[in-house]
């Protein structure tokens, strides 16, 4: 469109549309720049104190207080240290991607059936029932936290998976159904339809048609899920206190490292990237999607 | 699809007939499970928490030097204590600094994220490059944001070796809430950013045309098209940003430390109180915040108009078909 209008006023020969021709292409300089300009400073916003956390992560535990662009010496020093101490970080991490895998899983498994009737059946009060949904999310997590941790404590919970698991789904599942009823809203019904009149019964058109048909929006809901489940702090913080248990969140916050003298920035760095990067990848990977997921409910 | 040719045995009209009937029944089968694990995780806790906060742990020694644990009815006692006591400074001061990280850090957030949400879409290269960055410090969980962030407010840190200052950042006082909203503001807003631009995207290119034939100004079609028409994202945006942020936790707990009180929290103030096995205390605080965040809500939705469940659409829908049916019949 803009590119039209330069050719024609560019191809005028009278002086004014001249003079306009050369401020359109200032202009188209200006906004090139402008890119530029934006793709800078957001990046510098967004990634540099990343990037420092992962050059700070790669020195000597000697000059971890270099303020170098790079590290003078490179070490994986910091990351031999996160594993060898006594903070247990890979049991963390193992109990983090249990606890986040759990979580994930058991919300989808029950949000697909629910965003299904929301989107597929007609039935009264289904509106309330998402805005009920939606209100859950909202709830503060301290509030879940303190009645449950006493309830826990009753049945002998502390210290336990589910502890943190079943907490988690207040968040995960709203998330789970929110998520997945946009996506199979915007899935057409035709074909459904069309199976079952061929004699298909809901279940089959459900599993065979519906299902494939939402695999990304599934995948994406999981994502979301995980993402916040793996970050997830002030339940495993509260229902936990055994090591052995905890999460890598809580983990790297209660970082001592291996000596137990000056505070272990380096490996704290190092805990932080490692627990990080799965993250990182799979928001490189699934960008696109993610964004969609995010978005769903803002631009209706 | 089918490996089992299958004869068609109903017809159309049988199917809806039959669906309408049924299909409440179904909705009700498929959404119970969602709705009793709801039960568990937010109504039993809220009711639960609204019952324990009438009530008052006693333990110590009574006067025979025995140790009493137990539990007393005090009624609305927590909430006076809270509101009145000999306490309350520490509430009002948790309350306060709940109330300015939160609408501080969210309307820095607002104004950062709707500049990068005007730069993402005017920058036609590298998009899916900003849109990657923008994601990164979203993903990064809370917790690690707060250590990276006190890594680099340390007294010797990049940010002081930068600025050429000596502040303890990370010590208690005012230097501790500008480091705790910047770390805030950093992480969360490219989410707002992420939002605005979703729903910039919808505005037709055909608005601004024709604003820029009618000679209007960037900064005019910015303020007269593209605010307006984005509101809807925006508000939801933000109140989802206001809810989360008056739950903050993760972020003074990690940067500053628990039991600092420029830097406590509502939340908190309450894990302190559960903590220390108070939990009518720590169940009246989790009763106040969510009072709070409710207030908050309403106000956004009722007053200002967010349409958070796209409810509207809905609305808009089913009005519709009510007058197509009305239609037909007549």
């Amino acid at each position: 469109m803009s590119t039209v209008a330069t050719q024609t006023e560019t191809g005028g020969t009278a002086s004014p549309s001249l003079n306009r021709g050369r401020s359109a292409r200032r202009r188209a300089l200006l906004v090139r720049i402008g890119g530029w300009f934006a793709i800078i400073v957001i990046g510098i916003y967004t990634l540099a104190p990343f990037y420092w956390m992962l050059v700070s992560s790669l020195r000597r535990t000697s000059d971890i207080f270099d303020n170098t662009l790079l590290p003078t010496t490179w070490s994986l020093q910091s990351y031999s240290n996160v594993f060898s101490g006594s903070s247990n970080f890979g049991q963390a991490l193992l109990n983090s991607l249990i606890v986040a895998t759990t979580t994930t899983v058991l919300a989808l498994a029950l949000g697909i059936f629910a965003a299904y009737a929301i989107s597929r059946l007609k039935f009264r009060f289904k509106s309330s029932i998402l805005a009920i949904i939606i209100a859950t999310s909202m709830f503060p997590g301290i509030s879940v936290v303190v009645p449950l941790l006493r309830l826990f404590s009753d049945i002998g919970w502390i210290n336990t998976y589910q502890a943190m698991i079943v907490p988690s789904l207040s968040f995960a599942i709203p998330l789970a159904v929110w998520n997945l009823t946009t996506f199979l809203k915007q899935l057409p019904y035709d074909l459904e339809e069309a199976a079952m009149i061929d004699g298909a019964s809901k279940w089959q058109a459900f599993r065979k048609i519906l299902l494939p048909l939402a695999a990304p929006g599934v995948v994406t809901t999981a994502i979301l899920t995980f993402i916040h489940s793996w970050n997830e702090f002030i339940i495993a913080l509260s229902m936990v206190n055994d090591p052995a248990v905890q999460t890598a969140t809580v983990a790297i916050s209660k970082f001592t490292g291996a000596s137990e003298f000056a505070a272990p920035y380096g490996e704290q760095m190092a805990a932080g990237v490692i627990v990080t990067i799965p993250l990182v990848i799979m928001v490189l990977f699934f960008q696109r999607r993610i964004v969609e997921g995010l978005t769903s409910g803002a631009t209706k | 699809m089918t490996s089992s040719p299958i004869a068609p045995t109903f017809t159309t009209p049988r199917v809806r007939r039959a669906s309408t009937q049924h299909e409440g029944r179904t909705a009700s089968l498929l959404l119970s499970p969602t709705f009793l694990v709801l039960a568990l995780v937010i109504l039993y806790p809220l009711l639960s928490a609204v019952y324990q906060s009438l009530f008052s742990a006693q333990s110590g020694l009574d006067e025979n030097g025995f140790v009493v644990e137990g539990e007393s009815f005090v009624g609305l006692g927590n909430y006076l204590d809270i509101f009145a006591g000999s306490d309350s400074g520490r509430f009002y001061n948790a309350l306060f600094n709940t109330s300015v990280f939160t609408f501080v850090s969210v309307a820095l957030e607002t104004v950062i994220g709707v500049c990068f949400a005007v730069m993402m879409n005017r920058a036609f290269r590298g998009r899916g490059f900003l849109r990657a960055a923008i994601l990164v410090p979203w993903a990064i969980p809370t917790a690690v944001s707060g250590l990276l962030w006190r890594w680099m407010f340390q007294a010797d840190g990049i940010v002081n070796s930068i600025s050429g200052n000596q502040v303890l950042w990370t010590a208690e006082g005012f230097a501790s809430q500008v480091a705790v909203i910047t770390a805030e503001v950093w992480k969360t807003a490219p989410f707002i950013a992420l939002l605005v631009l979703a729903g910039m995207q919808i505005i037709p290119e055909e608005v601004y045309e024709a604003a820029k034939l009618d000679g209007a100004s960037a900064w005019r079609q910015f303020w007269s098209i593209t605010l307006p028409l984005v509101r809807p994202a925006l508000l939801v945006a933000v109140l989802f940003r206001l809810l989360d942020a008056l739950r903050m936790f993760d972020l003074p707990f990690v940067l500053i430390g628990p039991r600092k009180s420029s830097v406590e929290t509502l939340s908190i103030l309450a894990w302190d109180s559960s903590n220390q096995l108070q939990y009518g205390t720590a169940s009246a605080f989790s009763v106040i915040l969510l009072i709070y965040v409710a207030v908050i809500a309403f106000v956004f939705i009722k007053l200002l108009g967010a349409d958070v469940a796209g409810s509207g659409d809905e609305r808009r829908q089913r009005k519709a078909a009510k007058a197509a049916s009305k239609g037909a019949v007549r």
